[in-house]
C-alpha cells in the first residue's frame, strides 16, 4: 500500500508516493493555480496516469489547502509536517528549521522528532517567498535570476519592512538608474534580514538549522541569512518537499 | 430579535436601521458557534435565552427599573467596585464592545491603532447601536490603559462619566490611595441616585456580590474534571453575560448550571472525547460577542479549561471579607480585593505570571495559549514574560494577537492546530 503525501501551498503543491518499504517512489510539483480544489484533482489524475490508485493508499493532505483534498484520510498542519519532513531528511537530528514559504515564513524547534516549539509570520508578506516573486516580477527576472544577480551586486538596502511600500522603493531604484544587481542584492537581503530577525526569538545556538521551502535552492539567500544569524544552514535539494515527505510519513505510521 | 423591542429602541434614541443589521447576523453567528454544540448542559437554555433577545429582555428590564428612579452605571473594567453601586441601590451593566459591527463607527474617532475592544465601545455608543449604551445614566471610567484613559474624553462629550483614577503601582501607599478612590466614587454614586450608602447597605451589598462570584466560581471549579461536563465556549457566555445581569439572578443562574455540572461529573458525562487537549486562555478580555479563540480552538481537537482574562478568573477570584464595620473599613476590604486582580496595566505585575502558572495547574492544562487584543500594548509586552516563565515551568505556550475580524481565522486554525499537535 502506498502513503502520499500531498503539500498545498499557496504557490505550489508538491506530492510525494512512498512505497511500502519506504521508499520515495514519486515527487510531483505543481503550481497551486487559483483552486485548490482543481489542484487536488489534478494530482488525483497525474498519481492515476502513473498507476498509483489512490483509493487503497493512505493519504495525509497538509499546507494552507489541505482541507481542499476531499480524498485524503487526514488533514495534518504543515507544521508538523515540515518538521518530521525535515527531521527525515537531515537523518534524524534534532534542528531548527527554517522554512520560507510562499506565504508564511515558519521558524520550527524539533527535538526527538516532535516539534518543540514554533513561530509563524503569516502576518504579513515581506519575509515570505511571495516578497521575493513580487519584486522578481517588478524587475522582469525570474527569481532563479534574481538570485543570481543579487550575488554580484552591494551597497543598496530596503528600508520598507512592508512589501507594498518596498515594491515602490524598488520602482524607484529602478527609476534612478541603480544597477539591477544591486537592487537584487537589496532584494535578497531584505527578505534574509526579516528571517533573521524572526529566527533571533529562536534558540539556534548549538542547534542545526535546516532550511526548507521553495527558496532553499536559492544558494545567495541562504548564504545572506547564515551571515545574519551567524550561523551554517543545512538543506537539500528534496528540501522544498519536506512538507509533503512528512505528510507521506504520518501516512505511513499513522495509518493515516 | 423581537420586533415589539422596536419602540424601545426608537425611544432610546438608536439607529435603527443599522441596529437592523447587527440583529440579522447574531441569530447565524451564535447559532453556528453555540448551537452546534453536541450535548450542552440543560442549563444554558437561560443564556440561550438571554442572547436570542439580548438588546431586548435586559434593556427592557434596566428601563422598567429607570421608571422606578434607579440609576444604571455603565462599567469598562473589573476593578470599577459593583458593591458601590448596588448599596446605593444602583444597576451596573457592562458596557465593552466585542463585535466588529462597532469598529468602524469607533474609527471615525479614534486612532486605527487602538485597540478594538475600545473601538467598538466607542462605536457603539456613537454609533448609537447598542441599547446598554444608550440606557446608561453614567458611565464609569478608570486610568487603565492610554487608549481608554483618551477614549473617556471623546466618550465625556456625549454621555456624564465619572473617572475612577487605578494606581499604576500596587504598594500601600497605591492601594490607600484606591480606597480613597473607591470613597469619592460612593460618593458620586450617592449623588446620582440619591440614596445614602450605609455601612448596613455596604455589607449586604459585598455579600450579594461574593454569592455570584462564588456561584461562578462553582462552575469554573467543574471544568478541573477530567471529564469536561462543559464546553469552554458556553463558560465564556455565561461569563460574559455575567457582566450585564442581576446579581443575584446570575448568581442562582450559574448555581443551577453548577448543581447539573456536578452531577454529570458525578455521570462521567463529557461533551469532549477523551484525550481532547486541555487549554488555558490568559490574555486580554472577550467582551461579547467575542468568541472567535475559543471557537477556533474548540474546533481544532482541543477544549477551554479555563480562562485567565477580566471576561474569566480575574473577574470572580478573591472575595471581599464579610466582615462589616464602617464603610471606612468596609471601602479598605474592597480595595484589598480589587488590588488582587493582576492586569497587565500595573507593574510589576508578576502576580500574574505566577496566576497563570498555578491556574495551569490546578485545571491540568496541556498547554496555555496567551492572547493579546491587536494594538493592546500592554498584554502583548507582557506577553514576553508570560511565555518566558512557562516555559521554564515546562508547559507549552502559543502567543496570538487578533482582533475581532475573520480576516486571520484561517491563520489562526493553522497556528492552533498545530499548537494541538504539537502537544501530542
Ligand atoms: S484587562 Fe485590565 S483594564 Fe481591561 S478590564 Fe481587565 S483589569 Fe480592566
Ligand atoms: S485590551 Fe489592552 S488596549 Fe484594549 S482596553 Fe484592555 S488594556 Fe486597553
Amino acid at each position: 500500500m502506498f502513503s502520499i503525501g500531498i503539500d498545498i501551498g499557496s504557490t505550489c503543491t508538491k506530492t510525494v508516493v512512498m512505497n511500502e518499504s519506504g521508499e520515495m517512489i514519486e515527487m510531483l510539483l505543481q503550481p497551486t493555480g487559483w483552486s485548490s480544489v482543481d489542484t487536488a484533482k489534478q494530482i488525483r489524475k497525474s498519481l492515476e496516469s502513473k498507476g498509483i490508485c489512490i483509493d487503497d493508499a493512505k493519504i495525509v493532505a497538509t499546507g494552507y489547502g489541505r482541507i481542499s483534498v476531499p480524498y485524503a484520510d487526514r488533514q495534518v498542519t504543515e507544521i508538523t509536517c515540515h518538521a518530521k519532513g525535515a527531521y527525515y531528511l537531515n537523518e534524524n537530528k534534532d534542528m531548527v528549521v527554517i522554512d520560507i514559504g510562499g506565504q508564511d515564513t515558519k521558524i520550527i524547534k524539533i527535538e526527538s522528532g516532535q516539534v518543540k516549539d514554533f513561530i509563524m509570520n503569516d502576518k504579513c508578506s515581506a519575509g515570505t517567498g511571495r516578497f521575493v516573486e513580487i519584486m522578481a516580477n517588478t524587475m522582469g527576472l525570474t527569481i532563479d535570476e534574481l538570485c543570481e544577480l543579487a550575488r554580484t551586486g552591494s551597497g543598496v538596502t530596503i528600508s520598507s519592512m512592508c512589501t507594498v511600500f518596498a515594491e515602490s522603493e524598488v520602482i524607484s531604484l529602478i527609476g534612478r538608474g541603480e544597477d539591477r544587481k544591486n537592487i537584487a542584492y537589496a532584494v535578497v537581503s531584505s527578505i534574509a534580514s526579516k528571517v533573521a530577525s524572526q529566527c533571533s526569538h529562536m534558540d539556534t545556538k548549538n542547534a542545526v538549522v535546516y532550511l526548507t521551502g521553495g527558496l532553499c535552492e536559492c544558494a545567495f539567500l541562504k548564504e545572506r541569512i547564515e551571515q545574519m544569524i551567524g550561523h551554517e544552514l543545512v538543506t537539500n535539494s528534496k528540501a522544498r518537499f519536506a512538507g509533503a515527505i512528512g505528510a507521506a510519513l504520518i501516512a505511513a505510521s499513522k495509518g493515516a | 430579535m423581537m420586533a415589539n423591542y422596536r419602540e424601545m429602541w426608537e425611544a432610546l434614541g438608536m439607529d435603527l436601521e443599522n441596529h437592523d443589521n447587527l440583529c440579522a447576523v447574531l441569530p447565524d453567528a451564535f447559532g453556528d458557534v453555540y448551537l452546534s454544540q453536541e450535548n450542552r448542559p440543560e442549563s444554558m437554555d437561560f443564556w440561550d435565552m438571554v442572547v436570542a433577545d439580548i438588546h431586548g429582555i435586559r434593556p427592557a428590564e434596566l428601563i422598567e427599573a429607570q421608571k422606578d428612579g434607579k440609576k444604571v452605571f455603565g462599567t469598562f473594567c473589573v476593578f470599577v467596585p459593583d458593591e458601590v453601586v448596588i448599596a446605593a441601590d444602583g444597576i451596573v451593566t457592562g458596557l465593552c464592545g466585542g463585535s466588529q459591527f462597532w469598529v468602524p463607527d469607533g474609527e471615525k474617532v479614534l486612532p486605527k491603532s487602538t485597540c478594538p475592544l475600545i473601538k467598538a465601545s466607542v462605536g457603539a455608543r456613537l454609533g448609537k447601536t447598542c441599547p446598554f449604551f444608550r440606557i446608561a445614566d453614567m458611565y464609569v471610567g478608570e486610568t487603565t490603559c492610554d487608549g481608554k484613559k483618551k477614549a473617556w474624553e471623546i466618550l465625556g462629550q456625549d454621555v456624564p462619566m465619572h473617572i475612577m483614577d487605578i494606581p499604576q503601582m500596587k504598594r500601600e501607599k497605591d492601594i490607600a490611595r484606591w480606597k480613597e478612590e473607591i470613597a469619592d466614587f460612593a460618593k458620586v454614586v450617592e449623588e446620582t441616585t440619591g440614596n445614602e450608602i450605609t455601612p448596613e447597605k455596604l455589607a449586604d451589598a459585598i455579600k450579594i456580590i461574593n454569592a455570584k462570584r462564588r456561584a461562578m466560581k462553582r462552575v469554573y471549579e467543574a471544568r478541573k474534571a477530567d471529564k469536561l461536563p462543559i464546553s469552554g465556549k458556553d463558560v465564556l457566555l455565561m461569563t460574559q453575560i455575567a457582566f450585564f445581569d442581576d446579581p443575584q439572578r446570575c448568581a442562582q443562574m450559574c448555581n443551577r448550571l453548577a448543581d447539573e455540572l456536578e452531577d454529570r461529573i458525578e455521570k462521567g458525562v463529557s461533551v469532549f472525547p477523551e484525550g481532547t487537549k486541555r487549554i488555558l486562555v490568559s490574555g486580554t478580555p472577550m467582551a461579547i460577542p467575542n468568541w472567535k479563540l475559543h471557537h477556533i480552538i474548540e474546533t481544532s481537537g482541543a477544549a477551554v479549561v479555563c480562562e485567565e482574562t477580566c471576561t474569566g478568573t480575574r473577574y470572580f477570584e478573591n472575595e471581599v471579607p464579610e466582615t462589616g464595620g464602617s464603610l471606612d473599613e468596609q471601602f479598605a476590604a474592597i480595595a484589598d480585593r480589587y488590588m488582587k486582580i493582576n492586569c497587565a496595566c500595573f507593574t510589576p505585575n508578576t502576580d500574574r505570571t505566577k496566576d497563570i502558572i498555578r491556574l495551569a495547574k490546578e485545571y491540568k492544562v496541556d498547554g496555555v495559549i496567551d492572547v493579546n487584543l491587536k494594538f493592546c500594548c500592554l498584554y502583548d509586552t507582557e506577553g514576553y514574560s508570560v511565555e518566558q516563565a512557562l516555559k521554564e515551568e515546562g508547559i507549552p505556550v502559543l502567543g496570538i494577537e487578533t482582533d475581532y475580524t475573520d480576516a486571520d481565522a484561517e491563520q489562526l486554525r493553522t497556528r492552533i492546530e498545530a499548537f494541538v499537535e504539537m502537544l501530542g
